[in-house]
């Protein structure tokens, strides 16, 4: 057998994951929020175009605890937030882990501006409790957490970092490309950035511009060039929600994937969902943001690869 | 053939039907988007490296890469000739395609020719080679302070540094990578 060799920081990593944790509870307990647990298996994920879930058993591992807890708001749970393991399949890189830790907070009579700085109000909190100050080294950055923190529509950033404009993007089918290429690296590098206003083919769960029916109220939110977290206005009509999830299931037919679903309960669910805003961050991601850490695997106890191998004591 | 899944450091696949390695390999998926996965290239033929990125729908051929062993046997007009000891099969390559190995091909010296779909690529040296000293200047008195080295000449002309004891038509080992003198043979 292979032997692990433990890097010397992965304690110190670890110590200040830990806190992290902490001081996240600490500042959804003082705004009011229910820490929740929902279960880890699920009979379908919903239907997303390129996220692809794990089976176990008959139903499902988890890819984010987003059904339970949109469930959750219709009955009435005002403001919930989770920290839980999801689940991805075939995701593995410097970023990426098939198993993660996603924080998700929902709110309700919330937009998606109000979650922007409410997520202002936890890495500040949150980096104040670690004793971080106001700025985070990380990647050969320094990054200044001083609010409010800059904003870009996914428009801007397309014309402003791209020699493609955003509609030939789309249509030529590399919008990807160019955001993991062009865009993504230019982000957040000396400022936390929030890209946001997306096409609404690229937000499924959100809803759309009142005044912009083309765009969806989705944002995310950048830290040295690393996607950090993913936000919605969320989509609270069922029939809409049910076209889009068609269309989504007939993205993955379409590239040889299965599709997902039924998921009747959580559409049935939506039309009882007062206006509402939901956030999922990355829990991995941003340890490795305070930890300073290279890669995913720096910040938690084991990668997949390493529960194959024996590990130093 | 691969899909883009199976794509990792070190992986050989052949694109536009010619033998290609990835040096670099990352997996990137931008949030509710696809997986892509970036990788640097180097082109087996050319030795020209370049970034392209996959898609996760994207497949492609494995590279019918083969090595046998060979000897080699004579240099012609800048051409390497090497021979199959069994089938007496013979193979040509050009001095470019020889590279630095130039330096180690002694008359019958056994190496691996590197195959693409039977073409003779590039050719690989045993790590250690015996090799003969062609030309040295003789020991010199004072010239034994430990540590001391010499230049001498092999038979391709090449040179290596080598304890000053050492004289012509000694036997010596050499490491083909990093040219460092390992020891006298007897």
């Amino acid at each position: 057998m292979t032997r692990l060799s433990r890097p010397a920081g992965k304690k110190t990593a670890l110590w200040l994951r830990a806190r992290m944790l902490q001081a996240i509870r600490a500042f959804f307990f003082s705004q009011g929020y229910l820490e929740v647990e929902t279960p880890l298996r699920i009979p379908s994920p919903l239907p997303e175009a390129h996220i692809d879930a794990i089976p176990s058993g008959e139903w499902f591992l988890q890819t984010s605890p987003e059904i339970c807890m949109k469930r959750l708001l219709a009955m009435g749970y005002e403001r919930i937030f989770q920290i839980a393991k999801c689940f991805r399949g075939g995701e593995r890189g410097n970023l990426h882990l098939p198993e993660f830790t996603m924080l998700e907070w929902y709110r309700q009579d919330a937009d998606y501006t109000q979650m922007m700085e409410e997520t202002e109000d936890l890495l500040t909190f949150v980096a104040g409790e670690l004793s971080l100050g106001n700025a985070l080294a990380f990647r050969g950055d320094m990054i200044l957490l001083k609010r409010p923190w800059p904003r870009i529509t996914v428009r801007e950033a397309f014309a402003r970092f791209s020699d493609t404009p955003l509609e030939e993007a789309l249509k030529r089918e590399i919008f990807d490309e160019i955001l993991v290429s062009a865009i993504e690296p230019r982000l957040g590098r000396n400022r936390p950035t929030i890209l946001y206003d997306y096409p609404i083919s690229l937000g499924s769960l959100a809803r759309a511009k009142k005044e912009e029916p083309a765009v969806a109220e989705r944002f995310e939110l950048y830290l040295g060039g690393m996607e950090i977290a993913n936000a919605f206005s969320e989509l609270t009509d069922e029939k809409e929600q049910r076209r889009r999830f068609a269309k989504e299931n007939s993205h993955r037919l379409s590239c040889g994937k299965t599709a997902y679903g039924p998921v009747e309960p959580f559409l049935r669910s939506l039309g009882r969902i007062k206006s509402a805003a939901g956030i999922a961050l990355g829990i991995d991601r941003l340890a490795m943001v305070f930890t300073q850490a290279e890669t995913i695997d720096d910040v938690v106890t084991f990668t997949p690869e390493d529960l194959e191998m024996e590990s130093d004591i | 053939m691969y899909s883009a899944s199976d794509l990792k450091k070190g992986l050989k696949l052949k694109l536009d039907g010619e033998p290609h390695v990835v040096v670099e390999f990352n997996f990137v998926k931008p949030g509710k988007g696809q997986a892509l996965y970036r990788t640097k290239l180097r082109n087996m033929i050319t030795g020209s490296q370049f970034e392209r990125t996959f898609r996760s729908v994207d497949n492609f051929e494995q590279a019918d890469l083969q090595e046998k062993k060979m000897q080699y046997l004579y240099i012609d007009e800048g051409k390497y000739c090497f021979m199959d000891t069994e089938t007496y099969e013979q193979v040509f390559l050009a001095a470019e395609q020889v590279g630095d190995a130039k330096n180690y091909l002694i008359d019958n010296l056994e190496v691996d020719i590197l195959f693409f779909e039977n073409k003779p690529l590039g050719v690989t040296l045993p790590n250690f080679i015996d090799l003969i000293v062609a030309e040295a200047e003789p020991w010199a008195k004072g010239d034994s302070v430990s540590g001391n080295t010499k230049p001498i000449k092999i038979a391709t002309g090449h040179q290596i540094l080598v304890p000053p004891f050492i004289a012509v038509g000694d036997k010596i080992k050499v490491d083909t990578r990093t040219d460092e003198y390992i020891t006298r043979v007897k």
